[in-house]
């Protein structure tokens, strides 16, 4: 039973971790805070993936010894350079939804998404600002 | 945050040691972690401490908005030009192997380079791009 | 070190909870600076390196800053969910809607793991059909030591093409939506 746990509970806490941004994304209506959600909900997916990289007895995937570096145990270092490119775009979308909130602040006077729904629905032509 | 003495002199102190550890991370992404994402992202933290520190227009004097757009699309484009170079040196689209250097293994090292340069410029002007257009008043 | 691994988790979770449920947005993206520099330390003990360089300097740095420069514009506090509470005044109903959904979304995750590899397995599908070619093959084709940059650069030269240019495209949209050419400063 340990065993099993000790076993999977890497993947566990990755959809755990999944599972809370996913409830930020759903539930919250401050659209930073659904923003924030969503850095969890893909941190978490690149947990997943590292945890899957791990070798048992391995070591960081850079060579220090060319000469008998067949016998050394290294990690899966495929995962990790997928992941190194999912960070550096998931700023990327970090920063445009960041952009388009500062817009729709400007346009709407407010980030709740009930608030600016109930204001679309009010003035159904509202012009660009 | 403009009459912060110390923070001040501790940033001008600081500053050179961040460029140079930028370039640092970009030389030795070969040999021990790093590479172009993480000496771009380093390289633009520090104009972005400028930035924070001295207010917007100070960092857009050293980093004016022209050549900072000129930079977000140079690195893209030694990118793109490094594959297109291998087209006519007779391989295929980024087949390093086949630039004209001694062997195959020195045009890869040679080609993982450039590259390497390519995206560290346009990593470090995409993060003062992003920076300095969301952030909207003069100092914060 | 097992333990170690396990605490940081539990940290990550307990943090992950905090700035989702702070009503201060500002606290919120501090909270989330916190996390992702939990999670650099959760990726050198899985011995990513190259990943946790990159998280300390994205997600702890340049993220929290981004984020905290956009709140410079917009208002700090949350506000106050003003439907009313069903259900002993716990959750409104697009809480619980959205509690359903999750949970339901997670049991089905949870279950998934039951056929997964174990944590560390050598003989894994992900560890055993192409990653050992990279491992033998990076030092002696491109003289790169660290095998992460070896890919990164040339095996997969186009994956990162194609990412340069996805970061690229970000800063062009964000230059499209709100840079303003008022002032003639240009």
């Amino acid at each position: 039973m340990i065993e099993f746990i000790a076993d999977k509970y890497n993947f566990w806490i990755a959809i755990v971790l999944m599972m809370i941004g996913f409830y930020a994304i759903i539930a919250k209506h401050n659209l930073v805070k659904k923003v924030i959600g969503l850095n969890i909900f893909q941190t978490s997916v690149f947990l997943f993936y590292i945890s899957i990289s791990k070798v048992d007895g391995g070591t960081a995937p850079i060579i220090w010894h060319p000469e008998g570096h067949a016998k050394v145990v290294y990690d899966n270092p495929l995962p990790h350079v997928l992941i190194l490119t999912a960070i550096v775009v998931s700023v990327s979308v970090t920063a445009v939804a960041l952009g388009i909130i500062v817009k729709l602040y400007q346009n709407y006077g407010s980030i709740e998404d009930d608030e600016i729904k109930t204001i679309e629905l009010n003035e159904p032509e509202l012009d660009s600002k | 945050m403009k009459d912060d003495v110390i923070l001040r002199t501790i940033t001008k102190f600081m500053l050179p040691f961040i460029q140079i550890f930028a370039f640092y991370t970009l030389a030795h992404g070969e040999i021990s972690p790093g590479g172009g994402f993480q000496a771009g992202v380093i390289f633009g933290a520090s104009f972005i401490l400028i930035a924070l520190v001295f207010g917007k227009k100070e960092a857009r004097s050293k980093m004016p908005r022209g050549v900072n757009d000129i930079l977000l699309s140079t690195g893209d484009l030694i990118y793109a030009f490094t594959g297109l170079s291998c087209i006519f040196a007779g391989g295929h689209f980024l087949e390093y192997g086949e630039l004209p250097f001694h062997s195959a293994k020195e045009g890869n090292h040679i080609g993982m380079i450039i590259i390497e340069l390519g995206v560290a410029i346009t990593v470090a002007a995409v993060m003062m791009t992003i920076f300095f257009d969301i952030a909207g008043k003069d100092d914060d | 070190m097992i333990a170690v691994d396990f605490l940081l988790l539990l940290f990550l979770v307990i943090i992950a909870v905090a700035a989702i449920s702070a009503k201060d947005v500002l606290s919120s993206i501090m909270l989330l600076g916190s996390y992702s520099l939990v999670i650099a330390m959760e990726w050198v003990l899985l011995n990513a390196v190259d990943v946790a360089f990159t998280e300390a300097a994205v997600g702890a740095g340049i993220s929290t800053i981004l984020m905290i420069a956009a709140l410079t514009r917009l208002p700090r506090f949350e506000k106050e969910m003003t439907e009313q509470k069903h259900f002993f005044g716990f959750c409104n109903r697009l809480e619980l809607i959205a509690l359903g959904t999750v949970i339901v979304t997670g049991a089905l995750l949870i279950s998934g793991t039951w056929d997964m590899p174990a944590f560390g397995d050598p003989n894994s599908p992900a560890n055993s059909y192409l990653s050992p070619e990279y491992v033998a093959r990076s030092y002696p084709e491109t003289g790169s030591h660290n095998i992460v940059t070896a890919i990164l650069a040339s095996y997969r030269g186009y994956d990162t093409l194609g990412e340069t240019t996805v970061v690229f495209t970000a800063a062009i949209c964000l230059i499209l939506l709100i840079r303003s050419y008022r002032n003639n400063e240009r």
